[in-house]
């Protein structure tokens, strides 16, 4: 078993205090960076084999490189603490267990891209996380911590999940409508209020104390060869103990649903998994040997994305499950897009007929079609993480579909 | 300056023109709905996919900048297929109700569809249902099912006139075009949506219903409405005479001018026509003597006005020309005064209200041709003509247009002295309370009749074509007055707007070497 490095103080009581986390090591980090260049930071983060947690899986160190060199007016660093990822539930435990975790690597991170101003965009819903979070920084301010050359804003979302995706989280910060925003401009050239942009996950930063502390091969070897480190999975669904579980990215999912969380509940038969939330391509059930890094899965035609693992036991009906699917993504789709705007509700109504019983013999394949047509067609990764899995649930198990549709 | 190829023919274009645009100029169109040249650039519709070579996937050519090198496709297999997808799904939520929708025949959606689009439909499942008919201010009617949400209209009042007014609510395709609370889409340039707007989801008000457009003749025009001069297209409905009441001009549409107005106009100048149609236009000359009126024939009134004319010394009789005479009417006017030996030729009557004058386009001088009358030498003293008539010293007045009842001038003084004139000659489109106490009175042909050319505040002189014929017996005022020279003995050749075009060109340094040809369609400045 991997040594628990960002859950390692989840058990303590008062974990989430300034008291518990200087105690076990916290803030110590920040003399060391403190000491180092910016670009040796950058470069150490390069090393470490650290790649974004929040969906995407980017080269952390990579991003930061990216701001303009010699660039002079004001850099932002934002954090995305939207997690609304489906299946998805870790960010929530770091901002109340161990928030100062969060603003120690923000202010290493700050460092290392020239930011003054960091923003931490938090979930709507996430109320709990949130005062936890305002507490700590209120706390790292009266240490000292904050206050001395970076500043932290905390803002609210409303509670949309298309506020997750990068831009649309700058716009949404910006106080516009959620819209993503077209790219280029990329958000490390011109960001949030026009500025460059870093955008990190909750979790990728609260690992960069730990890179600064105990150094970038130390993490490196903790995973596997493209990514380092450990990551905290978000286990839900029919296993016996749901929740969530830190360990190497090197594990398999097979060792995560069965070593980790148990096993299938009620001792039934695994049918299929998702993967890394529900934008994650399904996996069926003679799939889950895979490691659960970034290549892994993509290997296997899927995506790691957040690491929210939801597990299906034979009682799940996957025509159900895609209706599940298609409702969300046709309720959040900002609407920007022609393709995604209009598919997401035409697959929806498509899918519901179907598992309503009232489906036509060329819905699956015009699910299909409309599916593929449109992918890489958008603005935001929203409609490919749409469509992706809609494919991935018709072509492995066909079969359940084609059950529920009347003969002629 | 980048050079690319586009579908294998190379070009080098300004750095910083899109795909879009460079592929215009070699006369290629990438269709598109959300890019429009005059706003930002929103990326929303996907459907000006191109292939670049260097690409694995279709690129939006909007937000593309043409490269040194890039090898542009617009017509591949892959972008053939991707705008079928996209026109696919423009119209699985689209009502299909063009048989009662006013856009049909110049909406994006059917030429698009005919062009690109070409798929079976496969949608049998409800349609997402919006609000129709909503009325967002005077001129535009919205019906949220038929739009296909590019923000072109959001962008244009965002960033043309700054108003704000619409914004799209909702997510998903429960996306809806509308106001903010408490707005109205009042600003003075409303209608500019309708036409930027590439389906029929917003219409003009006091267009809808009236013609289907493929009954509709176009002609090149300027605005009247002001010193700007925007340049317009005059769109008129002449071969189905039964429908709208008879009403002749449809409606006017912006014309692109790069230095003028570029794609814009004002609602004050695109609804400011009402006038041509109207019941109070003078169809036929007329003679007043006491309560009695005689219609006149043309070869009656115009002897009738030479014989007034001829019955006063040339100090009795003045003149007032008005700014907003084509060019070519008031070199006729000023002819007219030099043949009678008269000085008293005014211009300037100043209006009852200040003119609202802005940023964008709309000039506080709400006269065509201010700069034209000023440069034409008729700048007189108007004031002192009005109070010459009220003192007797001033016998004769010929009123060009001009309301002198309703002006800045107190009514009154106003009103004496034009009853006071033993010859009181109008000439104008439309009867006023100057035309009822006219003695003589001249049916003028409104500037959708006739062809001229007006100056503008810059100095632009542009020129504007005949959409129609006169109303009645209504002439253009330079024929008019041309045919009361010939009757007063006057050598004039001139019988068509280019020939007083030709002869005050030829005598007003300003206007020195100006041809219709060589003033063209995009204005010709006058010289300083
Ligand atoms: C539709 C959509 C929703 C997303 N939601 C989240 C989210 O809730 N939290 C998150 O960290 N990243 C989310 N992402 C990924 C972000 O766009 C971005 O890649 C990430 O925040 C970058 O941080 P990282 O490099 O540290 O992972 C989302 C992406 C998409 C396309
Ligand atoms: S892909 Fe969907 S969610 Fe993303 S910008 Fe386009 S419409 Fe919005
Ligand atoms: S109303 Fe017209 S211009 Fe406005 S978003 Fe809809 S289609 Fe575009």
């Amino acid at each position: 078993m991997t040594e628990k490095i960002l859950t390692r103080n989840f058990g303590r009581a008062d974990s989430h205090t300034l008291a518990v986390y200087r105690e076990t090591g916290g803030y110590k980090a920040l003399d060391k960076a403190a000491a180092m260049q910016p670009a040796a930071i950058v470069e150490e983060v390069k090393k470490s084999n650290l790649r974004g947690l929040g969906g995407a899986g980017f080269p952390t160190g990579m991003k930061w490189s990216f701001i303009p060199r010699g660039h002079t007016g004001p850099v932002y660093l934002v954090v995305n603490a939207d997690e609304g990822e489906p299946g998805t539930f870790k960010d929530r435990y770091l901002l109340e267990r161990d928030p100062h975790a969060l603003i120690e690597g923000m202010i290493i991170t700050a460092r290392a891209i020239r930011s003054a101003l960091g923003f931490v965009y938090i979930r709507g819903e996430y109320v709990e996380p949130w005062r936890r979070f305002s507490t700590a920084v209120r706390e790292a301010y009266e240490a000292g911590y904050l206050g001395r050359g970076f500043d932290i804003v905390v803002h609210r979302g409303a509670g949309a999940y298309i506020c997750g995706e990068e831009t649309g989280l700058i716009s949404s910060l910006e106080g516009l409508k959620g819209w993503p925003k077209l790219k280029p401009p990329f958000p490390a050239i011109k960001g949030a209020f026009g500025a460059p942009t870093i955008v990190n996950n909750v979790e990728t930063l609260a690992h960069v104390p730990h890179i600064v502390n105990r150094g970038a091969e130390w993490f490196a070897s903790l995973g596997t060869k493209t990514q380092g480190g450990t990551r905290i999975y978000s286990v839900s669904g029919r296993v016996k103990r749901p929740g969530i579980y830190e360990t190497s990215v090197g594990i398999t999912l097979r060792q995560l649903i069965y070593d980790e969380a148990g096993g299938v509940a009620g001792n039934g038969r695994l049918k299929a998994v998702v993967p890394g939330g529900s934008s994650a391509a399904l996996l069926s059930a003679d799939e889950i040997d895979v490691t659960m890094d970034v290549d892994g899965l993509k290997n296997v035609d899927s995506m790691i994305g957040s690491a929210g693992v939801i597990v299906f036991d034979e009682t799940v009906s996957i025509p159900d499950a895609l209706v599940v699917v298609a409702r969300f993504y046709a309720h959040e789709s900002c609407g920007q897009c022609t393709p995604c705007r209009e598919s997401t509700g035409w697959i929806y109504k498509m899918a519901r007929r179907i598992a309503e019983g009232h489906g036509r013999k060329e819905d699956l394949d015009t699910i299909l079609d409309v599916a593929k047509r449109g992918a890489g067609t958008t603005i935001c990764a929203f409609y490919d993480g749409a469509v992706g899995p809609y494919i991935s649930y018709i072509e492995k198990f066909r079969g359940e579909f084609e059950a529920l549709i009347p003969r002629a | 300056m980048p050079r690319l190829t586009i579908d294998g023919k190379p070009i080098e274009v300004p750095a910083g023109t899109n795909i879009i645009e460079a592929a215009r100029l070699l006369g290629i169109e990438v269709p598109h709905y959300c890019y429009h040249p005059g706003l930002s650039i929103a990326g929303q519709c996907r459907l000006c996919m191109v292939d670049l070579d260097n690409a694995p996937r279709p690129t939006i050519a909007c937000n593309t900048q043409a490269a040194d090198g890039m090898v542009v496709m617009t017509d591949t297999e892959r972008v053939r297929e991707t705008r079928r997808s996209i026109m696919e799904f423009h119209l699985i939520n689209h009502p299909l109700d063009c048989p009662v929708c006013d856009q049909a025949g110049e909406c994006w959606l059917q030429i698009y569809y005919m062009k690109h689009g070409l798929y079976d439909p496969r949608m049998v499942d409800d349609k997402v249902h919006k609000p129709k008919a909503v009325p967002l201010g005077p001129h535009v009617m919205l019906d949220a099912e038929r739009c296909i949400l590019c923000s072109r209209c959001v962008r244009f009042c965002d960033e043309i006139t700054g108003t704000g007014e619409l914004g799209i609510f909702h997510r998903g395709d429960h996306s809806e075009i509308g106001l903010f609370p408490g707005a109205d889409l009042t600003n003075k340039y409303s209608g500019n949506v309708v036409d930027i707007c590439p389906v029929g989801a917003l219409t003009d008000r006091d267009f809808r219903f009236q013609v289907r457009v493929w009954y509709l003749d176009t002609a090149r025009s300027i605005c009247q409405g002001c010193a700007r001069g925007c340049n317009i297209e005059v769109h008129t409905s002449r071969r189905r005479p039964h429908h709208a009441q008879g009403r002749r001009v449809a409606r006017l549409k912006p014309r692109y001018h790069a230095e003028v107005n570029r794609w814009w106009i004002c609602d004050e100048g695109r609804y400011g026509f009402a006038f041509v149609d109207d019941a109070s236009r003078l169809t036929f000359p007329v003679r007043r003597e006491g309560q009695a009126v005689h219609e006149l024939l043309w070869d009656e009134a115009i002897p009738a006005v030479a014989d007034a004319l001829r019955r006063h010394q040339p100090d009795e009789i003045a003149l007032l020309a008005s700014p907003k005479m084509a060019n070519e009417d008031l070199w006729a006017v000023r002819a007219l005064a030099e043949r009678l030996g008269t000085a008293r030729v005014a211009f300037r009557v100043p209006p009852a209200a200040g003119g609202d004058q802005d940023d964008l386009l709309i000039r506080a001088d709400k006269n065509p041709n201010t700069r034209g009358a000023e440069l034409l030498g008729l700048d007189g003293d108007a004031a002192a003509i009005m109070a010459d008539l009220r003192a007797g010293a001033i016998k004769c007045l010929w009123i060009f247009g001009h309301d002198v009842l309703h002006a800045a001038w107190p009514p009154a003084e106003a009103f004496e002295a034009l009853t006071r004139a033993q010859t009181l000659i109008f000439s104008g489109t439309n009867a006023s309370s100057v035309s009822a106490l006219a003695h003589l009175v001249l049916p003028a042909a409104a500037w959708v009749e006739r062809e001229g050319t007006v100056t503008n505040f810059e100095g632009r002189v542009q020129r504007f074509r005949r959409a129609l014929d006169p109303l009645g017996a209504a002439l253009p005022e330079h024929e008019l007055i041309g045919r009361v020279l010939a009757t007063l003995g006057a050598p004039v050749s001139a019988t068509r707007a280019e020939h007083w075009f030709r002869a005050l060109a030829a005598a007003v340094p300003a206007f020195a070497g100006m041809t219709y040809a060589s003033i063209g369609d995009t204005g010709q400045m006058v010289s300083p």
